[in-house]
């Protein structure tokens, strides 16, 4: 079962890759933007065909490696 | 005295480290991280690098290895273990000291001399130091010292802060943080003061044929510190 996991910066940390990409976007013409904040997305394949069992894994991989829960957040956004 | 310095894949000061504590009297032992134990020690050091080649974050892959663990168990025994550049990213993956380790504010690698002030004393590390500002080399592409609010309160509170960035008189203003670190802190100790995580490499100033020798007195100092 594929389990999808998305990393992202907490509100109060700064991003200096984001503010980058949010300059380059500017310059591109793309005007709207109010900011862009980068983070990481993770497709993971596991043995485990239970859902519940299976968001439970990654989750538990999120917090103990993917993830420093210093200054990210993580999300489980899919099982298939 | 005995030292350890591990090598990761990837770590590539280790042999500069190993060939500064040998010059300053430890007998120094190389230790792979893929070994269990951690032989008799008086100080482990997590040399700088790229280990694991900076995947996912820096030195989140090798504060897992398997070595770790008994570097971990080390130093809540009360072991000294200092973490230099790569080697403090991964003490912060350990959690052995508070904070974590971003790229660097202006998105650059920096590689320079710079000023650092070193003012806390009542340790192991830094006692006896007959001054405050030293002149060491940094190296780095995720420098800039961040944690929350509540751990830089603890860590204002055990003056936990070990080295900050300074000009040559010793003052601690922005214009002199090379990274973006947080109240200029360059290196960080545990509450216990046993674990010392730094951005500066001391190694790389131990001969005047190299640029500069400040690091020959901090490595002189520890080392009669530890006798």
């Amino acid at each position: 079962m594929k389990v999808s996991a998305i990393i992202t910066l907490k509100k109060d940390v700064l991003d200096p890759q984001g503010k980058v990409i949010h300059q380059t976007l500017d310059g591109m013409g793309f005007k709207d933007v109010n900011e862009v904040r980068q983070g990481k997305y993770f497709e993971i394949d596991v043995k485990e065909n239970d859902p519940v069992k299976a968001k439970n894994l990654v989750e538990d991989m999120c917090k103990k490696l993917l993830a420093n829960l210093v200054i990210e957040n993580y999300k489980i956004i899919e099982t298939q | 005295m005995k030292s350890s310095v591990i090598t990761f894949p990837g770590s590539n000061c280790d042999r500069d480290m190993h060939v500064a504590l040998n010059k300053f009297g430890f007998k120094n032992k190389m230790v792979w991280h893929d070994d269990n134990e951690l032989p008799k020690s008086d100080l482990v050091v997590l040399p700088g690098g790229f280990s694991y080649g900076d995947y996912l974050r820096c030195g989140s892959m090798a504060s897992k290895s398997k070595i770790m663990q008994s570097v971990i168990n080390f130093a809540k025994s009360g072991g000294l273990v200092m973490g230099i550049c790569n080697g403090f990213q991964i003490l912060v993956e350990t959690g052995l000291v508070p904070g974590v380790l971003l790229r660097n504010k202006y998105l650059e690698f920096i590689c320079k001399n710079v000023y650092v002030k070193i003012d806390n004393k009542e340790n192991l590390y830094f006692k006896n130091l007959d001054k405050n500002v030293f002149e060491f080399h940094i190296a780095h592409n995720e420098g800039n010292y961040f944690c929350t609010k509540d751990q830089l309160k603890e860590i204002d509170d055990n003056n936990q802060v070990a080295i900050f960035y300074c000009n040559n008189q010793g003052k601690t203003v922005e214009q002199y943080n090379p990274n973006g670190s947080i109240k200029n802190i360059a290196g960080i100790f545990n509450k216990r003061k046993n674990v010392l995580g730094m951005m500066p490499h001391p190694e790389r100033m131990i001969d005047k044929s190299l640029s500069g020798e400040d690091g020959s007195i901090f490595f002189k100092n520890l080392i009669n510190n530890l006798k």
